[in-house]
Parts: structure tokens; C-alpha cells; sequence
């Protein structure tokens, strides 16, 4: 077991592997930026490092001054959390030559699916199921109607560099398809420095279901169920859950067979996520594998029993899988929800500053993972992920009537989050009843939303009363004070003297 | 005291006293008696009839919300012996139109000069947050007669950045 790892990473996550760290005994060191001395991983880890300006190409996204803080720690190894350097290979390989094991897969593996172009080929070879399509770059506009007219509209083009929903672009018919493809490539170039674009079959209205393995270094792989994760905006996750609603236990052993199978062909070691599309008549595809941890890792540790994050140290050292499918099951329910700091009534811009009251959920079924605390200020610099709420229960009723006990628990003050869009999701008939697909967010925030209003009105005129009286006598209490002992307290007193006295002896 | 209290847009005028250890307030012609404790910053706890409210107040740079329960109401108090004229001010195309930023963040990019041309909708100028970029338009076809703010600024919600002509 190692004895010391750097966490390359920040906020909540940071948090999660150093939680991690403390329970297996082993010496967390945390790195941060200019503007991240005061954030809660610097404080929870036992070793941190100043790795430079707010600016993350200069700090998280540093190798060398990443590697140097490893070496001068001692550090025997790198958990890089997710984003930042997490899938980056370059990375992978300067740690290995840098004697410094990187907690994930190899860089040849990352590789290989970093390019979904190439991930479509190798998947094809090995002969899984994929989005029909083509698995190479398109060179001309000429081929890219040859292709799309063979796989019949509507289609999606990608960026073969690509992720978050850059340089795509939905194209329903052949007079679409040429503009579609020239902002795709450019908006590509732009996000990835890599304007490739390649075509696959549209599925309408898919679910994004996505199916956690773990490889040791030794051969064996396993499958730990799904996540549902159709519930996007922007391309981007906002609630996940597990089990998935739509999928039965004949469907999760296939998908688990696929996944399996998928990271076998990558030569993958650690923990990985296998993305597919599923069709209505619950046909799944391959779409990518993410070659790191997930930001929705916990609904699988709750439905499994198992620490992910502990499971990744663990076949980082070498250890073996401590146990086989068939030692392996399902139990309850988990929903996920992600607390960003963003503006609902501004169209979720990003919301960052200082957070002046922080009310907590705590209770049964309910796990929290967080990097904020009250009175941090949240930077502007970085993703406005603040923190997880997740949500157990023995079925998925109880999950969800538990999340919206604790949402309602829950409050940040100073800033606007996201809070408030969860209460509707989790509301919602549809998402109820399990039925949504990746369109399903996008058509509840265009209907108007449900006004909540329970005839408190007039308890809240009461309520804004009280507190201009409470915020008067506030006032007038620290005008007094200041009068009161010329601006030293007894409180000051009292500790200087107590200095005095620990200088004499 | 007296306080003359918005809530969504409905004015209540609100006579709240000390009575007993607890409270009572005249509101909309009837007399509420209610017990109420500060219990940190922000957050209150109100008993009325035996029924028990907690409220908490969200404070940003431009208004205040108050929560009780799930719901969420926009409040605005004033006191009334300081009762100022408030000019509503509704925007027109005509004359200078302010360009503030919607989110604090940084500017990243001036997108035209001062004194160009600018059609309604256009950008003028894009601020990032968190990984986010927000293009700041023009509210009305003129000329850019001020940049406020120029690239690498830092800014709050609410400053402005621009005027339009």
C-alpha cells in the first residue's frame, strides 16, 4: 500500500480522495492555485503545495510543477480526480517516467479511447455495438453527404477530439448538412485545437446510460450495474441515479457483458465508465469510455457497498480484484443531484462569491459530498460544480421522497444555486414514472415553471419585518461596541496577556 | 415600529411591537400574535398558533429573497418616514442604455471600439465565469459612446461595462 499520494486536483473531489486517503492511512498531499489557499481540500489534506496562479493551464493543468510537488513531498503516487489531467496521457507517461504511479489507466488505453474516432474503430474490431456511422475523419463535404445519405438523416456529427457537447451538431436533412459541418469543425478547432468531425446515426429521443468497470492489473474485470444520465442540459449532466429505471437484470448482464468486453479490447486497468446510447426499444450502442473516475461515482458505491475511490488505490499498488461477478449485486436506489453555483433565475449563468450562510442536509439516506463551506468564496476560475447531494433509499420512491426532504434542508446564501431546479426534476410525473431521455430537461425548463406558493405570503411580510427589527438592533448593538472599549476588546486583552505568559515561561 | 414590506409584488404596510416576550403584528386588519427567534444570521424561526416556520434570507448584491418552506418570495422592505420617490424608469430606445454585466467574471474580450457602430443584438463585449463565456449585446441599435471596462477586468454582477448611444 502506498504510503503518501498527491491529489492533483481541487474542491469536492480533492475532499472525496483525501477522505479516501485518511481511511486507508495513507498521507494525503494537496496542490492549489492562487485563489484556493482557503479552499476545504488545503484545509482536510495533511500536506499542501502551492503549485501557482489562478489561472489553470498555470496550476491544476501544470505537469511539471505537479511532478516536482510529488517528488519534494515524497509522494508515490498521483490521483488526479476528474477533469483537469485526469485523461490526459501525457500526463500518464510523465508520471511513469517520473517513478510516480498515476491512479488510473494506462496511457495507451487513455489514448486509445481519447479519440472517439479510434475507440469507434477499435470497438468495431472487436465487434460491439455502435452507433452506425463512420469510424474515420471526414475529408470532404462531398463524403460527408455520401455518408450521411447511407446511414439516412438524421444525423450527428462529432468531434472526433471532442466531449461536453463541442462541435456537435444535430443535422435532419441534406440542406442543413453543409453549414452544420463548417461551424462543427471550426467550433471543434477552437475547443480542441482538432477540427476532426466524423457522422453517426441521430437516435431520437436516446437515454444516456452509462456502466462502471473496475480492471486490476492482472486480467480480470468486472462490472459494477449502470448509472442513468439522461437528465442534461447543455450536454451536460445535472442528476444521475442508479439503478437505471429503464434497465431490467437481462439488460444490465448484457450491458455489464459489453462494457466488460469494451475495456478488455482497451487493455484497461482501474476504474472506467462505459457510455451507450439506448434506443426506445431499449437497443444499447457504444459511445465512449471515460477513463477516470466519475463525478457520479457515489450512486454506484451506495447501490454496490463499495469504495470506489479506495478500490483505485488499492489496484494501483497491484492488488487484485478482491472479488468476482458473481460475488456482486445490486441493493436499493441512489439519486444524485449536482449543486452548481448558478443563477436559476439568470439562465443558470454561473453564480460564483462569497457564500454568507450554509445550511446543511443531513439525515437518513442522505450522502453529501462537498468542497464549500460557509464563509469561502467561490472563484470565479474554475467549473461551478460545489458540491453532490445524493439521495439512498430502499427503492427509488424512497430515494427520491429522502432528496427532496434534504433539498428542501438545504441553503446557500451569498450565491445562487441550482437547488431550486431539483425540486422541480423530482416532481416532475414523468421523471416519477422513470421516463426521460436526454431531451426530457431541455422540455421541462421551456414549459413554465410550477409556482410553489403555499399562502406563506404574508408570513414572509411578517418575516421581513422581524428581521429590519433584528438587523436595527444589530446596528445600534455595534455602534455601541465600538464606543464601548476604544476599539480593544477584553476578549484581545485577554489573549495578549496570555501570549505574555507563554513567551515568559 | 411601522415597515411597509413588498412581497412579489404585493405591498403590505406591517405595525410590529414587542408584547409578553413575543410579538404582535397588525397586518391586513387583523392582529397576529407570534413568537419569533433570530436563529443565526438569515435565518428566523417563527411560531404562529402553535405552527412553525422557518425562514431563511437570501442576500445577493441586487435583492433579497426570503424562503419559507420550498417557496421563494422576493421582498423589499422600507421604512415609511423615508419614504423616497421611486422612479420605476423604464428603459426606451431612446438616449443612452447602460451595458452591466450579468454574472461576475472576467472580460475576456472587447468586441467593438468606442464609437463604432452597433446593431441591436450585437455583442460588445464577452464575459467568462467558471468555464463559461457570456456575450454582453446591445440593447438598441447606435454607437458604442463608452467602454467602461477593458480586457482581463475583473467584475460583479450589476457593473457597468458599456453605454450605447
Amino acid at each position: 500500500m502506498f504510503k503518501k499520494i498527491l491529489i492533483a486536483n481541487r474542491g469536492e473531489i480533492a475532499v472525496r480522495v483525501i477522505r479516501a486517503c485518511r481511511e486507508l492511512g495513507i498521507t494525503s498531499v494537496a496542490v492549489y492555485s492562487d485563489v484556493d489557499r482557503a479552499s476545504l481540500h488545503v484545509r482536510k489534506a495533511d500536506q499542501a503545495y502551492h503549485i501557482g496562479p489562478s489561472v489553470a493551464a498555470e496550476s491544476y493543468l501544470n505537469i511539471s510543477k505537479i511532478l516536482k510537488v510529488a517528488q519534494v513531498s515524497g509522494a508515490e503516487a498521483i490521483h488526479p480526480g476528474y477533469g483537469f489531467l485526469s485523461e490526459n496521457p501525457v500526463f500518464a507517461t510523465a508520471c511513469a517516467d517520473a517513478g510516480i504511479k498515476f491512479i488510473g489507466p494506462t496511457a495507451s488505453a487513455m489514448q486509445m479511447m481519447g479519440s472517439k474516432t479510434r475507440a469507434r474503430e477499435q470497438m468495431e474490431k472487436a465487434g460491439l455495438p455502435i452507433v452506425p456511422g463512420t469510424s474515420r475523419r471526414l475529408e470532404t463535404p462531398e463524403e460527408a453527404h455520401a455518408v450521411a445519405a447511407r446511414i439516412g438523416y438524421p444525423i450527428m456529427l462529432k468531434a472526433a477530439a471532442g466531449g461536453g457537447g463541442k462541435g456537435m451538431r444535430l443535422v435532419h436533412e441534406p440542406g442543413e448538412l453543409k453549414s452544420a459541418l463548417d461551424s462543427a469543425r471550426s467550433e471543434a478547432e477552437r475547443a480542441f485545437g482538432d477540427g476532426s468531425v466524423y457522422i453517426e446515426k441521430a437516435i431520437s429521443n436516446p437515454r444516456h446510460i452509462e456502466v462502471q468497470v473496475l480492471a486490476d492489473e492482472h486480467g480480470n474485470a468486472v462490472y459494477l450495474g449502470e448509472r442513468e444520465c439522461s437528465v442534461q442540459r447543455r450536454h451536460q449532466k445535472v442528476l444521475e441515479e442508479a439503478p437505471s429505471p429503464f434497465v431490467d437484470a437481462e439488460m444490465r448482464c448484457r450491458m455489464g457483458d459489453v462494457a466488460v468486453r469494451v475495456a478488455k479490447a482497451a487493455g484497461y486497468s482501474n476504474a472506467g465508465t462505459v457510455e451507450f446510447l439506448v434506443d426506445e426499444n431499449k437497443n444499447f450502442y457504444f459511445l465512449e469510455m471515460n477513463t477516470r473516475l466519475q463525478v457520479e461515482h457515489p450512486v454506484t458505491e451506495l447501490v454496490t457497498g463499495l469504495d470506489l475511490v479506495q478500490l483505485q488505490i488499492r489496484i494501483a499498488t497491484g492488488e487484485k480484484l478482491p472479488f468476482q461477478q458473481a460475488g456482486l449485486s445490486i441493493r436499493g436506489h441512489a439519486i444524485e443531484c449536482r449543486i452548481y453555483a448558478e443563477d436559476p433565475d439568470n439562465n443558470y449563468l454561473p453564480s460564483p462569491g462569497k457564500i454568507t450562510l450554509l445550511l446543511a442536509p443531513s439525515g437518513p439516506g442522505i450522502r453529501r459530498d462537498s468542497g464549500m463551506y460557509e464563509g469561502w468564496t467561490v472563484p470565479i476560475d474554475y467549473d461551478p460544480l460545489l458540491a453532490k447531494l445524493i439521495g439512498y433509499g430502499t427503492d427509488r420512491q424512497q430515494a427520491i421522497s429522502r432528496l427532496v426532504r434534504a433539498l428542501n434542508e438545504y441553503f446557500v446564501g451569498g450565491i445562487k444555486t441550482n437547488i431550486s431546479l431539483f425540486r422541480r426534476i423530482l416532481s416532475n410525473s414523468d421523471f416519477q414514472k422513470g421516463k426521460m431521455d436526454t431531451g426530457f430537461l431541455d422540455r421541462l425548463l421551456s414549459s413554465p415553471s410550477p409556482e410553489i406558493r403555499d399562502g406563506n405570503a404574508r408570513i414572509a411580510a411578517i418575516a421581513a419585518g422581524v428581521f429590519a427589527h433584528f438587523d436595527a438592533r444589530a446596528a445600534s448593538q455595534a455602534v455601541d461596541a465600538s464606543q464601548a472599549g476604544n476599539g480593544a476588546s477584553s476578549w484581545k486583552k485577554m489573549a495578549r496577556i496570555e501570549v505574555l505568559r507563554a513567551t515568559d515561561q | 415600529m411601522l415597515y411597509e414590506v413588498t412581497i412579489d409584488g404585493t405591498n403590505y404596510r406591517l405595525e410590529l411591537e414587542r408584547a409578553d416576550g413575543g410579538w404582535r403584528c397588525h397586518v391586513d386588519g387583523s392582529d397576529i400574535r407570534l413568537d419569533a427567534v433570530l436563529a443565526r444570521p438569515d435565518v428566523l424561526s417563527i411560531l404562529v398558533d402553535g405552527k412553525s416556520y422557518e425562514i431563511k434570507r437570501e442576500r445577493t448584491a441586487n435583492d433579497v429573497h426570503l424562503w419559507v418552506g420550498s417557496a421563494r418570495y422576493a421582498a423589499e422592505v422600507r421604512d415609511p418616514r423615508s419614504l423616497r420617490s421611486r422612479q420605476s424608469g423604464r428603459a426606451t430606445d431612446h438616449g443612452p442604455r447602460r451595458l452591466v454585466a450579468s454574472m461576475p467574471g472576467k472580460i475576456v474580450r472587447v468586441l467593438l471600439r468606442e464609437n463604432a457602430c452597433v446593431e441591436a443584438g450585437q455583442g460588445v463585449l464577452v464575459v467568462e465565469a467558471m468555464k463559461m463565456q457570456n456575450e454582453i449585446k446591445s440593447p438598441k441599435k447606435g454607437v458604442v459612446q463608452k467602454i467602461v471596462a477593458g480586457e482581463g477586468t475583473a467584475v460583479n454582477a450589476g457593473d457597468l461595462l458599456a453605454i450605447v448611444e
